[in-house]
């Protein structure tokens, strides 16, 4: 009763040939640009297929010879289907390719101008790739480096998972050229995220005579943390006469102040805003 | 034959004296101070300069260059580029041998229709024509300098587009927000005024689409501001808008939708323009007109400038937006007038306004 199985199977394999038939065996590990060798079994002729993304390939082959898959053959990582058709019968594996090494990064920075002293607001996304635009899926360090000059750096380390590392954070206090740099290994990728000052605080102007003008001038503008409002602001002087009369002048900020030429008239009151934010009021020739 | 043809060139040499000698039309019309302004512009808009020249007064004392620069404007401004298309003197005054007649002129421009009216003073002549004594115009001009400017403009770096990598992205579009809206419906349509500032630190090109939805929620109109919004908003700069749409009732608006658009753009800080002395006046028939002043206190030729005022009542809305285009060109540091009408029935209503000035310069973009 021992004996009578495996003589039944010699049997089975002998009548139906089926344990000489084509196969073909896969390497435990396969990855993206890398040549790959697959075993064949049989004898005879048959084609050899390879299907999988971006990729297909036919080859006839020689059953029981080794076929070689070169390294730019096979450059896409993902699932394949390695088919052998032979004349004594079909063989078909799935073969799984891994990406390679991480190379190159994506990287998204939202937004590109931000407030400072906001939470949250500023959003990095990093899309991890091998050198053949593969994603690689596998865990990697992905280093954010978010540095403000005169705000120092912030430092985020984190781990990519299905080839994304994704990382939300506030801006600084101070404003400035933000500099978002996002690292894998030795690759990195540099986005410009412009902290900007918030409102004018504060917002204060005085008042002189030059000539038959008067001359209306803000101090520094700043926000409420102290950050000068970029040049090119728009503050706007309006000054309002004796007998209902008014004169206005848009001047944008220079060297961060800005400053007007008015009509000079005794008694007229200066006063100054900024957007929505409104300054002081001077009045002039009837006692500032 | 050779008398047949002597005959001929006869009657044709007569016929041509006749018509040399003869009165003209306009020495005809120049018989009377209205008729003497009627031939002088038909002439200019005959674009015959040198024809109206002669109908000045020698005692005028202006060369044909400063006429012509005085009607046809000068340094690129609007008057350059318009066309008289109409002129219709009327007498105001007539004493003896001189008499005082009111143009009132109608220019065909690239911007609209440009109405001006201008009072000039005649003169009769011994042969009994009347002359035009062309007022001297003293042009202020600043005397030769250099006017030291500290040129502060933005350009803009966009993500390089052979290079195509994916999630560099373009520095975005300015933040710009509709700061206060209204609707009103006048003149036959419905008009919707607001303002619009720019919240950012960069400057942007902006618009404005208005939609209008009725009460089934189809659409009314579709229209953008066009010119009634000054396009380029510096940083916290603040604009009015007004879009119009002809044929709507307010009534039948159940939803309006504004749309603003903003494109960061390179620009410049510069003119900086003064509205000096802004005041709302009478004006001699009754109707309300803002008046003012405005100064480039920079050193740069502003070609075209477009006056836009904004009315708001005393709870601080916007009832009213108001335009004009001032005719002349804005020269360094040298003031000129503008006047924008006023509506009458918002006139009672205003509580105060605001002036900004639009501006577009030909050796660059406006801004």
């Amino acid at each position: 009763m021992k004996l009578r199985l495996p003589i039944l199977g010699i049997l089975t394999c002998l009548a139906g040939t089926s344990c000489f038939a084509a196969d073909l065996r896969l390497p435990g590990k396969a990855v993206a640009g890398q040549p790959l060798t697959i075993q064949t079994s049989g004898s005879g002729d048959a084609t050899l297929y390879v299907a999988g993304p971006g990729t297909a390939i036919k080859r006839d082959i020689k059953l029981g010879e080794p076929v070689e898959i070169k390294a730019d053959e096979l450059r896409n990582s993902g699932y394949f289907t390695v088919a052998l058709k032979a004349s004594d019968g079909n063989s078909s594996k799935e073969l799984y390719v891994a990406p390679a090494a991480a190379e190159k990064i994506n990287f998204l920075a939202r937004p590109s101008r931000v407030r400072i002293g906001e939470p949250k607001v500023i959003a990095g996304t990093a899309f991890v790739f091998d050198q053949y635009d593969n994603l690689v899926v596998q865990p990697t360090p992905v280093t954010f480096d978010l540095s403000v000059p005169s705000a120092g750096s912030k430092v985020d380390r984190l781990t990519s998972k299905d080839g994304v590392a994704y990382l939300q954070t506030g801006s600084s206090s101070k404003a400035g050229t933000g500099q978002f740099v996002v690292t894998v290994g030795n690759t990195s990728v540099r986005r410009v995220v412009e902290e900007t000052a918030s409102e004018p605080c504060n917002l204060r102007l005085k008042v002189h005579k030059e000539k038959d003008s008067l001359i209306a001038e803000t101090d520094p503008v700043r926000d409420c943390s102290g950050n000068p409002l970029p040049d090119g602001t728009v503050v706007t002087f309006t000054s309002s006469e004796p007998g209902k009369g008014r004169s206005t002048v848009d001047a944008p900020i220079r060297k961060g102040i800005a400053r007007a030429v008015l009509p000079a008239v005794p008694g007229e009151t200066v006063s100054v805003a900024s957007g929505v934010v409104l300054g002081n009021e001077v009045r002039w020739g009837g006692g500032l | 034959m050779n008398r047949i043809l002597a005959i001929v060139m006869i009657a044709l040499t007569a016929v041509l004296i006749a018509a040399g000698t003869a009165p003209s039309k306009s020495k005809e019309r120049t018989s009377s101070p209205e008729g003497a302004v009627q031939a002088f512009y038909d002439r200019v808009k005959a674009d015959d300069y040198r024809g109206a020249y002669e109908l000045i007064a020698p005692s005028s004392n202006v060369d044909f260059s400063t006429m012509y620069h005085d009607i046809a404007g000068r340094d690129g401004s609007l008057k350059t580029l318009s066309q008289l298309r109409d002129a219709e003197p009327r007498l105001l005054a007539h004493n003896g041998n001189e008499a005082l007649v009111r143009a009132s002129l109608m220019w065909a421009t690239a911007v609209g229709d440009l109405h001006e009216s201008r009072d000039l003073k005649l003169v009769s002549s011994d042969n009994g024509s009347w002359q035009i004594l062309w007022p001297k115009h003293h042009e202020p001009n600043l005397p030769p300098q250099v006017i030291s400017e500290n040129y502060l403009r933005w350009d803009v770096i966009h993500s390089d587009s052979e290079d195509n990598e994916w999630g560099a992205q373009n520095a975005e579009s300015p933040h710009v927000r509709i700061t206060s809206m209204n609707a009103v419906e006048r003149e036959g349509k419905v008009i919707i005024l607001g303002e619009l500032v720019n919240e950012d630190t960069v400057p942007g090109y902006v618009d404005i689409q208005g939609i209008l939805l009725g009460k089934d929620g189809e659409q009314l109109g579709e229209e953008t501001s066009f010119d009634k919004i000054s396009h380029v908003l510096l940083p916290k700069e603040i604009t009015p808008f007004r879009i119009d749409f002809d044929g709507v009732h307010i009534n039948q608006v159940k939803k309006v939708t504004l749309n603003p658009t903003s494109v960061l753009v390179p620009a410049s800080a510069d003119p900086v323009i003064g509205v000096l002395h802004q005041q709302l006046e009478k004006t001699d028939t009754g109707h309300t007109v803002l008046k003012g002043e405005l100064m480039n206190q920079s050193g740069q030729l502003v070609n075209i400038p477009q006056v836009l005022a904004t009315y708001y009542d005393n709870s601080g809305h916007v009832i009213w937006i108001s335009d004009g285009y001032v005719d002349q060109a804005l020269r360094p540091q040298v003031p000129v007038p503008f006047a924008v009408s006023v509506n009458d029935d918002i006139a009672p209503n205003v509580h105060s306004y605001r002036v900004v000035v639009n501006h577009f310069s030909m050796d660059r973009p406006s801004a």
